[in-house]
């Protein structure tokens, strides 16, 4: 039973949403009188076939398919509301719901390490109407045997975000750069502890690529796998761990209180909303490059005006002001990369993790 | 600080979290006055709706609405002696002969002060207690949450009314669904059928939605319950004699402030286990101890055991807050409501998220605080409150549970989960076997697993470390106490009853 209903939920979930929306937001209105009335109106006016007014609202300069959009647009979040993706999903949303003169609705579809999400967007229809925000781990969750979905699934649109990995330590770690920490990893391998994510994880990937580029085995630091960064940043407090590979963004706070200190961002240029913490290479000169990206994407078979238009709209909206302020605030990386170069970066980017993964036994 | 306390104020005193709290304060008077619903489903209820809200008006509604119920439970109880939530059962007696005597009016105000003064205590123990427990927290690795959860887990069978094997049989129920999905510590699916969509495994929220409405709905279209002709309730001059009553106990109303206080903080101890505690404690030190529970029935238990539940209420987020690890079935929710708002709770959240964490503090102040007026109201409108056509309540409780499973994760998975909890709730409660640990195993099996294996994975299986660390031990020390609390309860009760 479960198996059935969970099939129907691929199939037919993006019809149905829009109305069961609208059931959710008369059941709001009728709890919370606060300015609902309004909204829900809207959302069942729009639920079905209003696609003549279509376009034509839409910016000047970038309405470049013709009948797009025709109707509100979904956007499917594979995590989970109120973390990192959620936030940039939700802001891209109402920005691209301005410049396309439509309602931009975000769903999240969380669960499985992101695969139902992904999954979602890659069984959506390519008509331009289900888009989704996709993140790095379309180019690693294949690897690991979790789903056969890759990115050639996908219709790439553009990339919004990159955040390097980064090296962090406790306060009181006895290393106080890189190469010390990458030296005393030699001398002992095997006795320190790392963590920041699950198993196969984005930043236990990168911590295997590091060590890997060091010359060193991919087991010289024991990963332990938690749920996310904030948990394994606690353990680092407590002294359960010595490292975390994760982004310096996701452990801004605890930077700030002084608790624990940063080492390292894997990238050539560092992470920008970090100035004082120096890139991998200057005190190690290991040129390794990893991190956590997002970015747009529809199905695959997405019409080329479509992914035009909705490209050109993203464009601005990167390059815009609100987005940087809001990236800077909560320590994001702002990173473009148009349809055409996000497609190539996707591709070596999935590369480069399969090897590390295949020399890491993470691959199934 | 002061400027924390001023960005949570502002948090809080924002218009549309003020209308949220006041209407969500209703909906747990009403929901808690209603034989048979709990405040686990009215908790339960109110999910689907704070998807929509944000973080702090939808934590508001949750704390404002559990607070309400808890006193609404008292209503029933004296109308018409039958308890509206289990918090109010343990002076349940004492009301119903007062309001017999033509009293009711001042059981119930009693009750209301007594429930007022006794969660602001609860709000005061919170806001001194959890900051200091947040930070020994942050000295936590994998080792003491494993050992929090276990002591968790205990607590949930130990605690759970009636037999403790059926509290047990619940909880590996709950521990069992949820292994379902990909592990948490490797990601290995278990359980899925090579099914993507079982991935993301049992999700507690419908899974308590299904558990506590769903059944809830089964067992009143199986055997309706009848209420019986509901009295009037006249309150004039009421309010001043239940003022003075009040006064006259008032050491009660301290003593059960002091017991909620403490009890509540107990993992798995919540508002109902504090009010029997109290109606115990005041059974064997009052004078008038022959006249409770029988005859005219006294207010003296009432304001002990009143005050006591309340506190409780707040008490219970201490371990919530400080180790993200729930107390009860609604700060389950509440950490499940927590976590979809991206606020995760644990030590981090003395350090990162200040603000939120003081506008949960004034939200308990002020939930409080309004609860004096709003139940003045409900006890004026209790008889028109108890003739609410039950057919239709059922209807609207399985049209929210169903929109609500939906609204979790945009998924027709949580549907069939909530649908088919409801059905295993529906049997369990038939088996009398105890809904509250199977919530619990499901919510705090992923916690002892994931750490549990991280343990083992940093010391490369020594075991010695689970046992060697003091904090650690302590918390060993803890659970074996726990052990031996059932027989010091069931004394007390035995006591209370002679």
């Amino acid at each position: 039973m479960a198996r059935s209903t969970a099939l129907a939920g691929n199939g037919s979930g993006t019809r149905s949403r829009p109305w069961a929306r609208t059931v959710a937001a008369v059941g709001v209105a009728g709890l919370v009188l606060a300015a609902c009335g309004g909204e829900d109106g809207d959302g069942e006016g729009s639920s079905d076939g209003d696609g003549g007014t279509a376009g034509a609202g839409s910016g000047g300069d970038c309405d470049l398919a013709a009948d797009y959009p025709s109707g509100p647009i979904e956007m499917i979040v594979p995590w989970a509301a109120g973390g990192g993706t959620d936030s940039v999903a939700r802001l891209v949303g109402e920005q691209l719901s301005t410049a396309l003169d439509t309602q931009v609705n975000v769903v999240n579809r969380t669960g499985g390490s992101g695969v139902v999400g992904h999954q979602a967007i890659a069984d959506a229809e390519p008509d331009g109407q289900t888009l989704g925000l996709i993140t790095v781990e379309i180019g690693m969750m294949h690897h690991q045997g979790l789903t056969d979905l890759t990115h050639e699934d996908l219709s790439p649109i553009a990339q919004v975000n990159f955040d390097p990995a980064g090296l962090t330590v406790a306060a009181d770690a006895p290393w106080d750069d890189a190469q010390a920490l990458l030296d005393h990893i030699e001398a002992n391998p095997g006795t320190l502890t790392a963590s920041g994510t699950g198993q196969g994880g984005i930043w236990h990937v990168a911590l295997i690529g590091m060590l890997l580029e060091a010359g060193l085995e991919p087991d010289a630091v024991t990963f332990v796998p938690s749920d996310g960064a904030a948990p394994a940043l606690q353990e680092l407090v407590a002294g359960g761990i010595d490292l975390s590979p994760s982004s310096l963004g996701e452990n801004y706070t605890m930077l700030e209180a002084g608790r624990v200190k940063a080492l390292a961002a894997m990238a050539a240029e560092g992470d920008p909303n970090f100035p004082d913490v120096p890139p991998l290479a200057e005190e190690t000169g290991i040129e390794f490059e990893m991190g956590a990206w997002r970015g747009v994407a529809g199905p695959a078979g997405l019409d080329e005006n479509i992914v035009a238009e909705v490209e050109c709209h993203l464009e601005g909206i990167v390059q815009g002001e609100e987005y940087a302020s809001f990236m800077a605030d909560s320590r994001l990386g702002v990173q473009w990369r148009n349809a055409e170069e996000f497609a190539q970066f996707m591709a070596e980017d999935d590369a480069a993790k399969g090897e590390i993964m295949e020399r890491a036994g993470l691959a199934q | 600080m002061a400027a924390d306390i001023q960005a949570g104020l502002e948090l809080v005193l924002d218009p549309t979290t003020l209308l949220v709290v006041v209407l969500a304060g209703i909906f747990g008077l009403f929901i808690g006055a209603l034989p048979g619903m709990t405040a686990t489903l009215a908790a339960a209820l109110l999910i689907p709706f704070t998807f929509f809200l944000d973080p702090v008006p939808a934590i508001a509604s949750i704390i404002t609405m559990s607070a309400m119920a808890i006193f609404a439970g008292d209503v029933p109880g004296a109308l018409l002696r039958i308890p509206g939530t289990p918090s109010s059962a343990a002076y349940t007696e004492d009301a119903f002969r007062m309001t017999q005597d033509g009293k009711g009016p001042v059981a119930l105000g009693v009750s209301l002060v007594a429930s007022v003064l006794g969660g602001l205590f609860g709000s005061v123990v919170l806001i001194f207690v959890a900051p200091v427990l947040g930070e020994f927290a942050l000295r936590f690795t994998s080792y003491e949450y494993f050992w929090v959860a276990v002591l968790g887990l205990t607590a949930a069978v130990i605690i759970s009314r009636g037999s403790q094997i059926k509290g047990g049989i619940a909880l590996m129920l709950g521990l069992l669904i949820s292994t379902i999905g990909l592990d948490v510590s490797i990601g290995y699916p278990r359980f899925t059928f090579g099914e993507s969509e079982l991935y993301r495994g049992v999700d507690f929220i419908p899974a308590m939605i299904g558990l506590f409405g769903v059944s809830e709905v089964l067992r009143n279209a199986t055997s309706p319950i009848h209420l019986g002709p509901v009295p009037k309730v006249s309150s004039r001059g009421s309010i001043r004699e239940s003022l003075r009553t009040v006064w006259r106990y008032k050491h009660r109303v301290g003593s059960g402030s002091v017991i909620g206080g403490a009890v509540g903080s107990l993992p798995g101890a919540g508002a109902d286990i504090a009010a029997w505690v109290s109606y115990a404690v005041t059974k064997n030190t009052s004078r008038n101890a022959h006249l409770f529970g029988r005859g005219k029935g006294h207010p003296e238990p009432i304001a002990g055991a009143a005050a006591a539940n309340n506190a409780g209420l707040g008490s219970a987020f201490i371990p919530t807050l400080a180790f993200g690890i729930p107390g009860d079935t609604i700060t389950a929710i509440l950490i499940g409501v927590l976590l979809v708002k991206g606020v995760t709770p644990g030590p981090q959240l003395f350090t990162m998220n200040t603000d939120m964490l003081y506008a949960i503090y004034i939200v308990f102040i002020v939930a409080n605080l309004l609860l004096l007026p709003l139940g003045f109201l409900l006890i004026r409108a209790s008889s028109l409150v108890l003739q609410v056509p039950r057919a239709t309540l059922l209807a609207i409780i399985v049209a929210i549970s169903i929109v609500g499973s939906f609204a979790i994760n945009n998924g027709y998975l949580e549907i069939t989960i909530m649908l088919l909890m409801g059905v295993l709730g529906f049997l369990l409660e038939r088996a009398k076997i105890p809904l509250a640990p199977v919530v619990l195993g499901i919510v705090l099996g992923p916690i002892v697993e994931r750490n549990f294996i991280q343990s083992v994975i940093k010391t490369n299986w020594d075991l010695g470390q689970f046992f060697t660390r003091p904090i650690s031990a302590g918390l060993i020390v803890l659970t074996a106490i726990l052990l031996f609390a059932p027989p010091v309860i069931a004394t007390l009760k035995r006591r209370m009853r002679d």
